[in-house]
């Protein structure tokens, strides 16, 4: 950690919640990406991190933008730079779950068939949490939500393996809890032409419901459980990222149970939704299992 | 040979390509465009002039209209000079990015072909589909003739992009009546339309040597000063239009038309007030009813946002009665030019009655017959001193022209 760079880009006073895993992410996701950067954010927890007019605790441009159109916002930022002579600055569109996985998937979509030449990163807090923590397609199964008030019925959208479905040349996922492991990703992304896509699951104790000390303890017990896997996709190769490698044993990855138990979300789990979960977290690795052998 | 005495190139082009050449002449830099009847062959010429080197700009082959604005904004944020074209269902459904355009104070111009909404589907004309997005913030011109769409377009980027203005602006044209009709457009010389349009300066935009936040939290304190600025410079629009079409016109030997083009007005006591080509087509029905002994006139609103209430006031001071011919209708009122005169009109101490008629929804064809019988109509209720039908359709089904 000391290796970081000392600058820091999202200032204090900035307007996260206490324990914010997003704010962990993008000051980190920031250090690596430095100045030559312009941001898209759509709308999202960071429109109100990141301050109201006519302060801002972000030390790079931010053009904010309508929920469902930040990826193909960031690829005119970029097009219009491009057409300036402007090439060596990082067009970084940095959304939540709602605006990638669900409202904005058409966009993203549309700029990496294209290959357009962005950096997209969904900090993905599993729900709406700006507009009061409502379900989404990336909330995992059994959640409680204040649209999903008994639970959400189904599995969490595997987005990151949609994108790599395009062919793009980077796909990575990451976490605030381990942050040299996100920055030495998004330091790769950059160097990077076309699209890249970062997934960095974020945990968030206003919505999940744990204490906002906890935030690095519960980013962790996800990988370590499983239920957040370390990857990337370089040029279509797979590999497994250092924290998540050994995990392919099943032997070596704690019981879903241990990471459900954190969280004030899963309070009304049933040992039969824990068994649910376990069995879909067991088939999400044996298909990173066959990706990882090949 | 005849001697031409004004200088360019002329050919014969229809609606569409006189856009697609004007966005070329415009020297445009981002083109962010997705298909959609029937103003496809403006996105399709243009991505031959960009293939084949004759227009150096960055083509993105968006996969919906939303992104196609999306992209407009976020180029123009960056400093370059943004076009796209759309039409009906894709205006619809740009709608958020719109207002955000007009919002951000983007000079984005962008040509719209007038197209019917469905259900059921319609690829015919009417102007349902930008008279939905009149209160948006967007600079609306609607064109009468090729011609008038290829230069609007580049009177556009100049209006648009002065420091006083810095809104966007769709430039309108009726589906097939003008998008597919071929009719003969003069292109000045290219040097000289660079002269007259110089590359973009930005009055602010996205600068790695200047962050600046764009578009953040705008509380209750702030929010209502920048939009009261969006119609200040709306109202400047009025003011600066004309200028910008006299300096063009002076330029290239064209003869301006102003914000509202007039059309044997001087006399008249009896005007019809119609957009786009329904008011070339009134022409003839005028000079039929001035035959008659009528004293008929017609004003073509050309453009509708900001609305010229100041000129029109002007115009018909001395008229009796206004017969408004709409192709639209605001479901639950009337045609919302009929709404925009009246309520011009209501400052006037003695004003003109107005009589509204919806007509040609959908591409219903409208001919100039219909017209005169409209004046005709007009004409007996204006010696009554009384509009007997606030607004009339005309040419339904079953009725008899």
């Amino acid at each position: 950690m000391k290796d970081l760079p000392r600058e820091e880009y999202l200032l204090p006073g900035h307007a996260a919640c206490a324990g914010c895993g997003p704010s962990i992410a993008l000051r980190h996701t920031l250090k690596a990406l430095g100045r030559r950067t312009i941001l898209v954010i759509p709308a999202c927890c960071t429109s109100i991190i990141q301050g109201p007019f006519p302060v801002s605790a972000v030390k790079v441009p931010i053009f904010n933008m309508v929920f469902a159109a930040a990826a193909s916002t960031a690829s005119g930022i970029a097009a219009g730079l491009k057409a300036q002579g402007i090439e060596d600055v990082t067009v970084v569109a940095w959304a939540g779950d709602g605006g990638t996985a669900d409202i904005g998937i058409q966009a993203l979509s549309g700029a990496a068939e294209r290959g357009d030449n962005i950096l997209y990163i969904c900090y993905d807090n599993e729900a709406y949490m700006n507009t009061g923590i409502q379900r989404s397609g990336a909330t995992p199964y059994g959640a409680w939500t204040t649209t999903t008030p008994t639970g959400k019925l189904e599995h969490k959208k595997n987005l990151p393996m949609i994108m790599a479905a395009h062919g793009i040349p980077y796909v990575a996922t990451a976490s605030p809890a381990y942050p040299l492991d996100l920055y030495a990703k998004v330091k790769k992304a950059m160097k990077i032409k076309g699209t890249r896509y970062i997934h960095i699951h974020a945990p968030c104790p206003t919505g999940w419901r744990y204490p906002s000390s906890k935030t690095v303890e519960v980013g962790r017990r996800a990988v370590q459980t499983g239920m957040w896997v370390l990857f990337e996709i370089e040029n279509g190769k797979f590999k497994l990222s250092r924290p998540s490698a050994p995990l392919v044993e099943k032997s070596r990855r704690r019981p879903v149970e241990e990471y459900v138990r954190m969280q004030g979300r899963f309070r009304d789990l049933t040992d039969e939704d824990i068994a649910v979960l376990q069995a879909w977290v067991d088939e999400v690795w044996e298909n990173y299992k066959k990706l990882y052998s090949t | 040979m005849v001697q031409v005495a004004v200088k360019g190139e002329t050919r014969f082009l229809t609606g569409n390509y006189a856009a697609a050449y004007a966005a070329k002449a415009a020297r445009v830099q981002v083109v962010a465009a997705y298909p959609i009847t029937p103003q496809t062959t403006i996105v399709e010429k243009i991505s031959e002039f960009v293939e084949h080197g004759e227009l150096d700009a960055q083509y993105i082959r968006v996969e919906s209209e939303h992104s196609a604005m999306a992209a407009c904004i976020g180029a123009s944020a960056a400093g370059a000079r943004a076009f796209t074209a759309t039409s009906s269902h894709g205006l619809a459904y740009m709608h958020e990015c719109l207002w955000w355009a007009a919002g951000a104070r983007l000079p984005i111009v962008m040509a719209v072909v007038n197209r019917a909404l469905g259900p059921g589907w319609n690829i015919w004309t009417d102007y349902c589909d930008t008279m939905a997005q009149r209160d948006i913030g967007w600079i609306q011109m609607y064109c009468a003739d090729n011609q008038e769409v290829f230069n609007s377009i580049i009177q556009a980027y100049k209006l648009c992009e002065d420091p006083s203005i810095q809104l966007p602006c769709m430039v309108d044209e009726e589906a097939f009546i003008l998008s597919h009709t071929s009719m003969p457009v003069r292109m000045p010389p290219q040097e000289e339309i660079d002269e007259y349009l110089p590359p973009r300066k930005p009055q602010w935009k996205l600068d790695v040597e200047d962050p600046v936040t764009f578009g953040a939290l705008l509380s209750p304190a702030w929010y209502m000063d920048f939009r009261f600025m969006i119609q200040e410079a709306m109202e400047r629009v009025k003011e600066l239009f004309p200028k910008v079409e006299e300096d063009y016109c002076r330029r290239f030997g064209f003869e301006p038309k102003g914000l509202i083009e007039t059309y044997r007005c001087e006399d008249a006591e009896l005007m019809f007030i119609a957009m786009g080509t329904l008011a070339y087509e009134a022409r003839l029905a005028v000079d039929a009813l001035r035959e008659q002994g009528i004293k008929i006139g017609v004003a073509r609103v050309r453009m509708f946002r900001p609305f010229p209430k100041e000129l029109l006031r002007e115009l018909v001071s001395d008229a009796r009665l206004l017969a408004v011919l709409d192709r639209q209708i605001s479901f639950g009122l009337e045609g919302a030019l009929a709404t925009e005169v009246k309520s011009t009109l209501y400052a006037m101490e003695e004003r003109p009655l107005v009589a509204g008629f919806v007509l040609g929804l959908g591409g219903r064809d409208v001919t100039y017959h219909q017209i005169e019988e409209i004046g005709r109509k007009a004409h007996e209720w204006m010696l009554k001193g009384k509009v007997e039908r606030e607004t009339t359709w005309i040419g339904l089904r079953g009725e008899k022209e």
